[in-house]
């Protein structure tokens, strides 16, 4: 073999990694797309080129994906008008909005005043410590994302703590302890009997 | 839904409406809100439904799930008309026995009635209760005539009547004298005239105007507007209606926070109701009155609170605020003129309309007319959401309607108005509540928050608390809010982990003024109220904390540890167990030992313990 074959030989595999890797790096984004175009769509009707719908639309994103993709950004950017550096800066401004995706479950403490006083910092340092994680995390497992919320407006019961959108009253660390044991202990069960 | 062509067919439409409730033999009313809920009403809700059925009530009684009653501690809720039993704290369970004894045989179920905390007596009926007797029940008395999903009942307690009024013979021009004899002023927190802000937008010659609602509640600790939008959406937007006609617009905007899902729903469905029932719309009600309304999700920014970071929002922008050297009034939103009142301003307009402007002024003190929402939270017996005239005595409100301190503790100050408010001493406690003498005060009215803490609570922490919220919520904009409250949060930080020093709190001081001196908008003007407040009332805690190192509540964890008292600890490991940072050792039945290494002071294990073995040192 001389020179020229091992050049041809270079070239061909050059060639099928190059195209492999568009194939999977395409696939890929083919994916994204069906997993969120279908989706996006509805949302957009009625609404394209009027900038001022944006956040009416990334609330309705949020409310779908759990959280804003990337690519609904640019979707987003692109229906309405806007240009993506501002639907950024909104998607970011906003607490309603988060960009990374959520655990299976949800818990959001509420450090309004009321609850303050009555001692959600407790509650934050229960999670804290039961699952290793800080407010605005999710675990590696993404079993558990845990949250904290300036007032829900249900003072008097405070503190009050929401796991995935139903509002659990008086809340203690003990109770909440519980509770995410309970969770856990459930998923424990479900992949054990899968 | 038919459409409603004329406002006959609106009269004609309410006299139906209550002819066929007039068959109804009892009324249950049960609270449907979203405090309820969140001590599971719905269940509630749904097993007595099946009881009237199940046992053949279905045609005489009937079930109303309404908006919040207030009484949110005491809840699931329910009242039982004629007789207005006043049963709480109920479950599913007791659905079979309500629905048998109560509904069948007019008795009362005892064990169900509230008992006074004070006296121990069981109370049959809501108005006997102290919670609800010693208020003034203008607004929230609706909550209880309706659910919020049915604009027919609204239509039946004599809503839209004020609308139908204005329309067809009262011009905007008078409607506009009204409000301004009438002294209602904004109840969003600036107390701002609300006839003065409608007449400068009303003189500005322009085509387009809009009416904003400004449901954005992000005051911590209270949530009245959520409650009224939430129990009676159709009031606000009569409201809304009533101040477009005299503004001459035609668009209107509820900015309500996406937190209160509940309240977005009641809304949403309210606008979609009166729109079928040509209420909203072109020609309302056979007139040449076009309105219509839309409903934005707030985002979850404080700032948006703000009357020009709310409309930036609206505009689908990032919420910041700009300078207010040309008022909103005049170019607001879109750059046209905008009016925006809170929710429970926009409340109060349709019954000025129907009972005159003299009946509105005859409650409340000379600068502050008629009534106002607050919610009452924190440490006192009844939390929830009161509403009193203008003037009442705070005293009153903490000790007669709040029923005094809950766990015993002494009650130590009441903090209202929010972070952009203030906190006054419970020696200040007899001073009548209106705008001006909070103001006075070094708090102010808010949009109506009211925290009562005791002596658990650490007033440099709960100055540390706010500064933390408003170093959060900032947007970042103007330098005074946004480098000023960092500093002023490092200094507090600093006096709360006991590295604080006095010269230190004088610059605190000069640093409170010049943000508030400064800042560009509201939320940075007001920002160093917290801290000024507790400075001019608490400065003996300051000083504990600065020269003797100690925090007096036993809140500030740098000052204080943990000690597990040996007479006391029965070894019983619930402590071991509840500890999420695995800092106390010990085995069964012996004496238990925190190890100070670990402990992180969260103060969980004294919570959880029940020989009040664990003590703050």
């Amino acid at each position: 073999m001389n020179h020229w074959h091992y050049m041809c030989i270079l070239t061909a595999f050059t060639f099928i990694i190059l195209t492999g890797s568009q194939t999977l790096i395409n696939n890929k984004l083919m994916r994204e797309v069906r997993m969120s175009m279908p989706t996006i769509d509805p949302i957009l009707e009625g609404r394209r080129s009027q900038p001022g719908q944006l956040i009416e639309v990334l609330q309705d994103v949020q409310e779908i994906c759990g959280y804003i993709p990337a690519d609904a950004m640019k979707t987003v950017a692109k229906e309405l008008g806007v240009p993506l550096m501002e639907v950024y800066r909104v998607a970011n401004f906003y607490k309603a909005f988060t960009l990374k995706p959520r655990g299976k479950n949800v818990i959001t403490i509420c450090t309004g005043t009321a609850c303050h006083v009555r001692g959600s910092d407790l509650l934050i340092d229960q999670v804290k410590g039961q699952l290793q994680l800080e407010p605005g995390e999710t675990t590696k497992d993404g079993t558990f994302t845990v949250e904290c919320v300036n007032c829900l407006g249900a003072c008097a019961l405070a503190p009050i703590v929401v796991q995935n959108g139903s509002y659990l009253d008086h809340m203690t660390p003990g109770k909440l302890r519980r509770i995410i044991d309970k969770t856990r202990g459930a998923k424990r069960k479900e992949a054990s009997d899968a | 839904m038919r459409k409603l062509e004329h406002f006959e067919e609106l009269e004609t439409l309410r006299k139906k409406v209550v002819a066929q409730r007039g068959k109804i033999r009892s009324t249950v009313i049960i609270c449907g809100g979203s405090g309820c809920q969140a001590t599971r009403c719905l269940s509630v809700i749904d097993a007595v439904k099946k009881e009237i059925v199940k046992q053949g009530l279905d045609h005489e009684v009937l079930l109303r799930t309404t908006g919040c009653h207030g009484f949110c501690e005491q809840g699931p809720l329910m009242v039982v008309e004629p007789d207005n039993f006043f049963y709480c704290h109920l479950t599913a369970a007791d659905a079979q026995e309500i629905v048998s004894s109560t509904l069948k045989n007019g008795k009362v179920v005892d064990r169900l009635l509230y008992t006074d905390p004070l006296t121990g007596k069981k109370i049959k009926t809501e108005a006997e209760i102290p919670f609800y007797s010693a208020q003034y029940r203008q607004l929230l008395k609706y909550n209880k005539l309706l659910d919020p999903c049915s604009i027919e009942d609204y239509i039946a307690a004599g809503g839209y009547k004020a609308l139908a009024k204005t329309l067809t013979g009262i011009s905007p021009k008078a409607v506009i004298e009204e409000i301004k004899s009438s002294g209602l002023r904004g109840r969003g927190g600036g107390g701002f005239p609300t006839g003065r802000k409608w007449a400068e937008a009303r003189s500005v010659p322009e085509d387009e105007k809009y009416v904003v609602c400004n449901a954005d509640e992000g005051d911590p600790g209270a949530y009245m507007d959520r409650c009224v939008l939430e129990a009676n959406p159709h009031l606000v937007i009569e409201g809304m209606m009533i101040g477009a006609w005299a503004l001459g617009a035609r668009q209107g905007y509820v900015y309500v926070r996406k937190e209160y899902p509940l309240a977005v729903k009641h809304v949403k469905l309210a606008v979609k109701q009166a729109r079928e029932m040509g209420i909203l719309g072109e020609n309302i009600l056979g007139s040449s009155f076009c309105f219509d309304v839309e409903v934005a999700r707030g985002g979850g920014a404080f700032v948006c609170g703000e009357s020009t970071a709310l409309m930036a929002s609206l505009e689908g922008k990032v919420g910041e605020p700009r300078p207010k050297d040309i008022h909103t009034v005049k170019e607001g939103l879109w750059n046209k003129p905008t009016v925006l009142n809170n929710v429970e301003t926009w409340a109060n307009v349709p019954s000025i309309i129907l009972n005159g402007s003299g009946w509105f002024a005859s409650k409340g003190t000379r600068g502050s007319k008629g009534t106002k929402i607050f919610a009452l939270t924190g440490q006192v017996k009844n939390t929830g959401l009161v509403e009193i005239a203008m003037g009442t005595m705070l005293h009153d409100i903490i000790f007669k309607i709040g029923g005094g301190p809950k766990n015993g503790k002494a009650i130590k100050a009441v903090q209202a108005g929010g972070p952009s408010g203030g906190c006054l001493p419970v020696s200040k406690f007899d001073i009548p509540v209106d705008f001006d003498t909070l103001y006075k005060m070094g708090s102010m009215m808010g949009s109506g928050g009211m925290v009562v803490m005791d002596e658990g609570t650490c007033m440099v922490d709960l100055a540390k608390y706010f500064l933390k919220f408003l170093q959060d919520e900032s947007c970042g904009k103007c330098v005074p809010c946004r480098v000023g409250v960092d500093r002023m949060l490092e200094i507090v930080t600093d006096i709360a982990e006991g590295r604080g020093s006095r010269e230190q709190i004088s610059l605190l001081q000069e640093l409170a003024e010049t943000v508030a001196e400064t800042s560009l908008c509201a939320l940075g003007k007001t920002a160093p109220n917290p801290v000024l407040s507790t400075m001019r009332y608490f400065a003996d805690e300051y000083a504990a904390h600065v020269d003797e190192k100690r925090c007096p509540a036993g809140v500030c964890k740098e000052l204080i540890h943990y000690d597990i008292l040996a007479d006391k600890c029965t070894g019983c490991g619930v402590c071991l167990r509840s500890c999420p940072h695995d800092a106390i050792k010990g085995e069964k039945k012996t004496v238990h030992a925190i190890d100070e290494q670990i402990c992180r002071k969260c103060g969980i294990c004294v919570t959880e313990c029940k020989f009040d073995a664990i003590a703050v040192v």
